[in-house]
C-alpha cells in the first residue's frame, strides 16, 4: 500500500505538491493588498454627462431665493453645492466657497433636511456664498443627482449638463482641480 | 451604593458627551419613511425591494434595515413609486441609473461579476480533477485487503 502511495507521488511531484502552497500565497498577497490599500467607500455618481432632472425647490435661507433647474441652462457653468447647517464638515469648506464665489463662480446651494433657523444660522456664522439657496427636505433632488452625502460638489455646465462630482470637503487642495473642471465647463 | 451609581453615570455623561462627532438632522422623517402603505400588497412589494437595496450612509446595510436619515428618504422615494404604480425593477433601475451596481443587493451577472459564478464550477472541476485518481484506484486496494 505505502509503495503504491511512493510510486505516483514519484510519477507527478510537481503540480499537486505546490499548488497548495502557490494558492496560499496568491490568498495572502490579496489580503495584503486589500488591507494596505483599502477600496475607497466613496459612491461616485453615474450622472456625470447627464442633464440635471427637472426640480424647483422653494427657498429656505431669509435673503436667498430658492432653486430651479431652470435656472442652470443660462449659458454658465456654475458649482451646485448640496450641504447642510447639521453638517459639521460642510462649515470647513465654506472658505473654499467663498473664494470660489469671490472669483466669479455662481455657487448654487441645496440645503438637505434643513430648518430655516439653523440654515440662516450656519450662514451668519461660515459666510453666504449662495446665489440661491433651495431647500430639500426629503433629500428627492439629491437621490436624483446620485449624492450620497453631504457635503458633495456638482459642476453644472451652461446647458444644464452634470459635468463634475467632487465628493467630500472642498479643501485647498482642491481648488485647482475644481477651477479647472468650471473652465472646462465653460467651453 | 450611590458610589457605584454616581461613578457610572460619570461614565455614562462621558461616552454621550463624545457621541456628536456625527451629526445628524433635525427634520421629522420623510412621510413613508417609517410609515406603510396602505394597502398591504403594495407593502409588500415595497418591503422586498427595500430589503434588497443598499443605505448609501451605512454600507453593509438595506434601506429596510438603516435608521440613517438618507435611507429613510430612500424608503419614502420606493414607497411612493409603489404606490404611484411603478414597478419595483423600474425603481431598482432608477436607483442604479444613479449610484451603480453598488445602491443593488441582487445579484447580477455582469461583465465585473462573472467570475462569482464561475469560480464555484471551475473550483468543482479542479476538484473532481484532483481527485478522480482517488476514487479509481480505492476499489482494487479494497480487494487486496
Amino acid at each position: 500500500m505505502s509503495g503504491a502511495a511512493d510510486t505516483t507521488a514519484a510519477k507527478k511531484p510537481g503540480l499537486a505538491l505546490w499548488l497548495p502552497l502557490g494558492l496560499f500565497g496568491a490568498f495572502f498577497v490579496l489580503v495584503m493588498f486589500g488591507l494596505f490599500r483599502p477600496a475607497s467607500r466613496d459612491i461616485t455618481s453615474q450622472m456625470i454627462g447627464q442633464p440635471l432632472p427637472v426640480f424647483d425647490l422653494p427657498k429656505i435661507a431669509a435673503d436667498r431665493p430658492g432653486l430651479a433647474a431652470a435656472s442652470f441652462k443660462d449659458g454658465k457653468p456654475k458649482l451646485l453645492n448640496v450641504f447642510a447647517s447639521w453638517c459639521v464638515p460642510c462649515a470647513a469648506e465654506s472658505p473654499q466657497l467663498d473664494e470660489l464665489a469671490r472669483s466669479g463662480v455662481s455657487v448654487q446651494g441645496v440645503a438637505i433636511r434643513d430648518r430655516p433657523v439653523d440654515l440662516d444660522a450656519f450662514l451668519a456664522r461660515n459666510g453666504n456664498p449662495y446665489a440661491a439657496i433651495g431647500s430639500d427636505p426629503t433629500s428627492a433632488l439629491q437621490l436624483a443627482i446620485g449624492s450620497s452625502g453631504v457635503p458633495e460638489s456638482f459642476v453644472i455646465d451652461g446647458k444644464g449638463v452634470i459635468r463634475y462630482q467632487h465628493i467630500g470637503v472642498i479643501g485647498p487642495q482642491d481648488m485647482d482641480t475644481l477651477r479647472q473642471k468650471l473652465a472646462e465647463a465653460a467651453k | 451604593m450611590n458610589r457605584l451609581a454616581i461613578a457610572l453615570l460619570a461614565l455614562l455623561a462621558a461616552i454621550v458627551a463624545q457621541a456628536p462627532a456625527h451629526a445628524n438632522d433635525s427634520l421629522p422623517p420623510a412621510p413613508y419613511a417609517y410609515t406603510q402603505l396602505a394597502d398591504p400588497a403594495q407593502e409588500k412589494v415595497a418591503r422586498d425591494l427595500m430589503d434588497t437595496l443598499r443605505c448609501l450612509v451605512c454600507q453593509g446595510e438595506s434601506i429596510a434595515d438603516s435608521n440613517a436619515s438618507l435611507a429613510g428618504d430612500m424608503r419614502n422615494i420606493v414607497r411612493m413609486r409603489i404606490a404611484a404604480g411603478e414597478q419595483p425593477e423600474a425603481i431598482r433601475a432608477w436607483l442604479m441609473q444613479r449610484y451603480g451596481s453598488y445602491v443593488s443587493y441582487k445579484p447580477v451577472m455582469s461583465a465585473q461579476t462573472w467570475p462569482l459564478f464561475a469560480a464555484p464550477v471551475a473550483l468543482l472541476a479542479l476538484a473532481a480533477f484532483l481527485l478522480r485518481g482517488r476514487f479509481a484506484r480505492r476499489k482494487p486496494e479494497d480487494k487486496s485487503a
